[in-house]
This record gives structure tokens, C-alpha cells and sequence, in this order.
């Protein structure tokens, strides 16, 4: 173990205050930023505004980018593939949370 | 050192053609994609796996592997030929998040991670950004405070070999926070040598189960045993929430499955989720004269066919 710290680091919840651009994606992602744009034109990601110059995503396209390249890196799929599967994933998700509600 | 047996771990034979080779990795990753898997060992099993592909898909790679042999005897401690390596050249992998197993580093570390592929986008004058995921208690989120993260931070060393290490960090956790979202963590991921400012530290927050309270997105949901007389007459009971206990209305005629729902008393998110209560109905035991006694009285009382819907 190294690098122990003691003093208490403030976090703040990344979704709440953040609206990203291409390259802030890019950049957290660690992708080139033409791949951003092919997960919009592929529908994995959502623009939310997009009256300016500049595309914007919520803060929730950061686990909706990374999801998606670890499925297209780790499963070999490609990006059709890659949406597809994620909105497999969030339907399973809702029909989860509807069992339990049930049960 | 472990001998690692690659084409057990992949299930392949050892003359598998590229093509079944790449077959069984596929098959492999969907069943234990950490994102996608139900599997209890599936990161474990996901990583070894990725190790074995790793090896097996480049001819260079397994050309050298299979100049090993089968690998000691079971148990046998492994050590690399004194020789190795030489005369086999070995081209970039795929850039990974987490490290390989000390046998992988001993037989191609340092050579098997010069090229990043799409990943590894270039932003000159500021460090990487990291990522990790954490499982936090849900307290943390419901009210807030500091927790004492242990993370595995992924290192690349003067002779580019990856390993990773452990970093505690004492952090501030957001009150508020649901699972799925991110707390950032400014100027804590990688450093560049020299001027420039480190990039930041995102930590991916998971819950681990709670043991009253079930989490769904910012909504908590609670089991909340009543008795029969509770559920038909209506009563108030007592009942604990994030905040506190309460005392929670039960309606006459109430029914188990039934869901109560207190606005607004769930994670404490902007907006705030809701705290749902979903009744069960409690039988006490006939387990003595009284309780039989009540138990007939009541049987006696009540013109009552549970099954009348079922046409019987």
C-alpha cells in the first residue's frame, strides 16, 4: 500500500452540475473524438442541445460512453451492435425493477 | 509464478485454428462481461480470459507461449527460460484497464502495451484521467460523509510494464449520490512529469445491499410486516425511514403487496427520491388454546373463500 492520505477529499456527483462536449467525452474517455461522434450517429449517445455551434451531452453519457467501449473493446461487437445491446441492457434493467415490484 | 494453461482457460485445443480461437473468446467474454454477466466469479473469470485472448490471437504471442511447453508439473513453480523472448518480436495489444497476472508480466511485459489503439487521445499539457469504481454502504449517500476508498490505481512503470497498486483515499462522499453516477475527484488522476495539471479521478459509485432498504435509482423501498387486524382495520405503526422513524398511517382494508408511499424521503437527490413501503401481512401462530380459540372464532365469523376467484 502506498500514497495513504489522510485528509478528506470533496467529491461532488459529476452528473449533477456537468454538461459535456465532444471533447470533454474525448478527453475522460481517453478516445479520439471522432469516435464520440460515431456513438451519436449510432444512437449510444444523445445530444441534448443542440441549437449551438457545439454538440452537449448530460452528465449521464460518461457511464454511457464508457459501458459502450468497454462492450466494444472487451466484446468485440461493433458500434450497431454496441447500441443495441445497451438498449437490451436498460430493458432488462426496467423489467427487473417491474418483477420486483411485484414480487 | 502460477504456469497459466491458456487454452484450458479458453477451452481450445492446443492446434485451435485463429478462428475457433477467436470463437471462444467471444463466447467467453459474453458470458463473463462484468457489465453484462449474472455470474458470481465473472471479473475474475473476464480477466483471465482476456489474458489467455491476449496471448493466443497473436502469432507472435503464441508461438512464444508454446515454446513452453504444458507448463510444470500441477502446482510446480513457473520460471521463464533464461533465453526467453529472443528472436521473437512482439506487436502492440489492446490497451487494457487492469493488469495482467505476474505470468503474463514475466513473458511479455514491457512489450505488449506500446500502442493503445483508439484509445489514448492526445491532450498535450494535461494529465490522464483516471477511473475506478467503488461499493459504498448506502448510508454514505443517505446521509453523507466521509469514507475511506480503497482503489486499484492501473501503473505503467519506467520499462512500461503495467501493474496496479493500492490508493486509499479518504473522501468526502456526496450526500445524495445514486448509484451509477460519478464523484470527481479534481487533480487526482495521473500527474505529467514537469508543468501541467494532473487530470482528475472519477470513482463510479455502486451500493452494497442494504439490510432493510431496497435501492431503485433514487427511490428506496422497504418491507414492512403488518398484522392481519393492522391490514383490515387500519393502524398506525412505526416505521424506520432514512430520517427517523415514523409513524405510517395503514388505510382500512389494506392488503399485502400493497405499496404506501412517503413523498420525497428517499436518496436525497436533487430531485429527492420517494420512500416506498410495501406491506406483507404477518400471521401470529396458533400455537397455543388462545390463539386457536381466536384463530376458530374467526373462521367462524366470517363467510371467507380465499380461493373463490380460482372457480373452486
Amino acid at each position: 500500500m502506498t500514497a495513504s492520505r489522510t485528509e478528506a477529499l470533496p467529491g461532488d456527483i459529476f452528473e449533477e452540475s456537468a454538461v459535456l462536449t465532444v471533447r470533454d467525452l474525448s478527453r475522460i474517455c481517453a478516445v479520439d473524438e471522432r469516435h464520440i461522434v460515431e456513438f451519436v450517429e449510432e444512437g449510444v449517445l444523445q445530444v441534448i442541445e443542440i441549437n449551438t455551434t457545439e454538440w452537449r451531452f448530460s452528465g449521464d453519457a460518461l457511464r454511457r460512453a464508457r459501458l459502450a467501449l468497454r462492450l466494444e473493446r472487451d466484446l468485440e461487437i461493433n458500434l450497431a451492435g454496441v447500441a443495441l445491446a445497451l438498449d437490451l441492457m436498460e430493458e432488462l434493467r426496467q423489467l427487473r425493477r417491474e418483477l420486483e415490484a411485484r414480487r | 509464478m502460477e504456469f497459466k494453461d491458456y487454452y484450458k482457460v479458453m477451452g481450445v485445443a492446443r492446434d485451435a485454428t485463429e478462428a475457433q480461437i477467436k470463437q471462444a473468446y467471444r463466447k467467453l467474454a459474453r458470458k463473463y462481461h462484468p457489465d453484462v454477466s449474472k455470474e458470481k466469479d465473472a471479473e475474475a473469470r473476464f480477466k483471465e480470459v482476456g489474458e489467455a485472448y491476449e496471448v493466443l490471437k497473436s502469432p507472435d504471442k503464441r508461438a512464444a507461449y508454446d515454446q513452453l511447453g504444458q507448463g510444470p508439473a500441477p502446482g510446480g513453480e513457473f520460471k521463464p527460460p533464461p533465453d526467453w523472448g529472443t528472436g521473437f518480436e512482439f506487436s502492440g495489444g489492446g490497451a487494457r484497464d487492469s493488469a495482467y497476472s505476474d505470468f503474463f508480466e514475466s513473458l511479455f511485459g514491457g512489450q505488449a502495451r506500446e500502442s493503445g489503439g483508439r484509445r489514448g487521445a492526445f491532450h498535450p499539457g494535461r494529465g490522464e484521467d483516471h477511473h475506478a469504481k467503488v461499493l459504498l454502504d448506502l448510508d454514505a449517500t443517505l446521509h453523507g460523509g466521509t469514507r475511506q476508498l480503497s482503489l486499484r490505481v492501473p501503473e505503467i512503470d519506467a520499462e512500461g510494464r503495467l501493474s496496479s497498486k493500492e490508493r486509499v483515499l479518504n473522501v468526502q462522499v456526496p450526500k445524495g449520490i445514486l448509484a451509477g453516477q460519478h464523484i470527481r475527484l479534481a487533480g487526482q488522476g495521473a500527474r505529467l512529469p514537469g508543468e501541467g495539471s494532473p487530470g482528475d479521478l472519477y470513482i463510479e459509485v455502486e451500493f452494497q445491499p442494504h439490510s432493510l432498504y431496497r435501492v431503485d435509482g433514487r427511490d428506496l423501498y422497504l418491507d414492512l410486516p403488518v398484522a392481519p387486524w393492522e391490514a383490515a382495520l387500519g393502524a398506525i405503526v412505526k416505521t424506520p425511514t432514512p430520517t427517523g422513524t415514523v409513524e405510517l398511517k395503514i388505510p382500512p382494508g389494506s392488503h399485502a403487496g400493497g405499496k404506501l408511499r412517503l413523498k420525497g424521503r428517499g436518496i436525497p437527490a436533487s430531485p429527492p427520491g420517494d420512500f416506498y413501503v410495501v406491506l406483507q401481512i404477518a400471521l401470529p401462530a396458533a400455537d397455543n388454546a388462545g390463539a386457536k380459540a381466536a384463530y376458530e372464532a374467526l373462521a367462524s365469523a366470517l363467510p371467507f373463500n380465499p380461493r373463490a376467484n380460482l372457480g373452486v
